[in-house]
């Protein structure tokens, strides 16, 4: 009764098996070019004086600092606005709301929102916080662009997260006479850390290489001072790293590259310490 | 369809007073009925064992009586249940401060991800406990036979004891938050032999001092730990009847109806 295609079907099996690896190879092997790349062309210009100098007319002396600094600054000032707003929206959507019509609208909306580009998001930045609110090209501007930008995702996954929460748990909690909020304060919210956390990371990063929405809200490129208070002047580290690119002169690009790995740096060491502190809170809370 | 005549209440429930009673409780999860006029008194200070086959409703009847369905939208109730004489479902009625005074256990061990001191802390945290917290600590896990297991790792994981031991952990639990009815969900569905007779002997020891409601398809188990037994059956529309009830003796030897006899020799269910 049965075809005896044993040998064709191992054959197609294998197949399929090599085409899943290739497919994993090409990606590695992308990134593996991009960073050879980038390294054989910052590393001779990176240094410590271009740590510490500030941009300058001449390659040699251009530094990062004030971009580092205001990437810095922008990345936790945004995240200062976006992960309460984000986590509380959250709570509220999935703990609170009753689920109906209007929610699964307002549901809709946050999904759709996510997948806003980047550069209408600079625009509304633009017309709202520099324009309307008279924050002017400020710090504050950005983050609170940012914030805008990042905070659909860190609600998504926060969300995802909270419903990860067993029922169990929150049935544990209420049937000793906990209140609603001390059931989300106490048990959900702990339980849900890591979770969030990682939507908070993803988001964070994706907010740090963003060079669109500075340039549309007017970030500036050429910054000899750090900024005080969220409310200067700043630049961040894509836009100096963008301004180097687009330089006719060749030392420029060596610079962009330097800068290129100073960014990654940040990122990776962004996304490192968050990811310590995530598995960090999942191994304390087995379950 | 079929209507059932009102359960036959025995009017001695062994001299004890009444705990807990409901009447014409009905209970609907959106359009499904799924329990319909369970009138019903509990006395206290004793074990009430409710059984009958899966869906019968008899987890449903047991999470009316500390408004657990409150946590699911779609259902809905109608008729009472009076706790000491209240209303529970009643505008005066505050489900936190019920559900403080009428404890859970539930089917799985359910311990939070915290130190077996924090998970017996939990309760009496919450509710604004101002006594000695050591001592309440460690009179709970008395109280639930567990504190000689557990004196030296009060700071270890709920969640790396066995099963037995969490779910003893979860009578602790809620034992500490000085309840007076402990309802018990199948505790020991999840629990093999030996870990299900310390839940039993536990059961026994706590009626002392607790009305105890307990859910459970196993008649061994009801017969063994219960005083009473109320027994519940779902008819074709898989709606959940109280078909009898009375002391367990009584309901296991001389059942009055045919469908209890039927179900408790094992004839179905």
């Amino acid at each position: 009764m049965y075809a005896g295609n044993g040998a064709r079907r191992r054959v197609s099996g294998r197949l399929f098996q090599w085409l899943c690896l290739a497919a994993t190879c090409t990606g590695v092997a992308v990134l593996a070019v991009l960073l050879i790349d980038v390294l054989m062309d910052g590393l001779p210009t990176l240094s410590w004086t271009f740590l510490t100098n500030f941009p300058s007319r001449f390659p040699a002396q251009s530094g990062i600092l004030s971009a580092l600094v205001g990437s810095l600054w922008l990345i936790s000032l945004t995240a200062l606005f976006a992960v309460p707003t984000g986590v509380a929206a959250a709570v509220w959507l999935e703990e609170y709301e009753r689920k109906g019509r209007l929610s699964r609208l307002i549901e809709l909306n946050i999904s759709n929102l996510a997948g806003v580009p980047s550069i209408i998001y600079g625009l509304l930045g633009l017309g709202l916080f520099v324009r309307w609110m008279g924050l002017g090209r400020s710090l504050m501007s950005g983050a609170l662009t940012m914030a805008l930008l990042v905070v659909p995702v860190i609600i998504i996954n926060c969300r995802e997260a909270l419903r990860a929460v067993p029922r169990s748990q929150r049935e544990a909690a209420y049937a000793l006479g906990a209140t609603r909020s001390q059931v989300i304060w106490h048990i959900i919210l702990p339980m849900a850390i890591p979770g969030t956390l990682t939507g908070i990371i993803l988001s964070l990063s994706r907010a740090i290489g963003e060079t669109a929405p500075l340039i549309t809200i007017g970030a500036l490129t050429f910054i000899a001072f750090l900024p005080n208070s969220p409310m200067d002047a700043f630049t961040a580290l894509p836009i100096q790293i963008f301004n180097w690119v687009s330089r006719p002169q060749a030392g420029f690009h060596a610079v962009a590259a330097s800068g290129i790995i100073v960014l990654l740096v940040v990122l990776l060491s962004m996304n490192g310490v968050a990811i310590w502190f995530r598995d960090r809170s999942r191994r304390r809370l087995q379950w | 369809m079929v209507r059932l005549a009102p359960p036959q209440m025995t009017g001695d429930v062994g001299g004890a007073d009444e705990a807990l009673r409901t009447d014409k409780l009905n209970l609907w999860y959106g359009r499904f009925h799924a329990v319909e006029d369970i009138t019903l008194s509990v006395p206290a200070r004793r074990v009430t064992a409710l059984i009958g086959p899966s869906g019968c409703g008899k987890s449903t009847v047991l999470r009316c009586f500390n408004r657990m369905n409150d946590l699911t939208p779609e259902a809905r109730t109608t008729g009472e249940v009076r706790f000491q004489g209240i209303d529970i479902n009643g505008p005066d009625a505050d489900p936190v401060e019920l559900r403080r005074r009428i404890g859970m256990v539930f089917q799985k061990p359910n311990p939070f991800p915290k130190s077996v001191y924090d998970n017996v802390a939990f309760g009496p945290q919450i509710n604004g406990y101002r006594g000695n917290m050591d001592e309440l600590v460690e009179r709970s896990l008395r109280k639930a036979a567990l504190w000689d297991e557990v004196k030296d790792k009060l700071r270890q994981s709920g969640l790396a004891l066995s099963g037995g031991q969490q779910q003893r952990l979860c009578i602790a639990r809620a034992l500490a938050v000085e309840p007076d009815v402990l309802l018990m969900d199948e505790p020991a569905s999840a629990l093999d032999p030996i870990a299900t007779y310390k839940i039993e002997e536990l059961m026994t020891e706590l009626k002392n001092r607790y009305t105890i409601i307990v859910v459970t398809h196993n008649m061994q188990q009801a017969s063994r730990v219960s005083d009473f037994t109320a027994f519940l059956l779902a008819g074709e529309d898989r709606t959940g009847r109280l078909v009898e009830y009375g002391p367990t003796a009584e309901v296991f030897t001389h059942p009055k109806d045919e469908r209890t006899e039927a179900y408790i020799t094992g004839r179905f269910g």
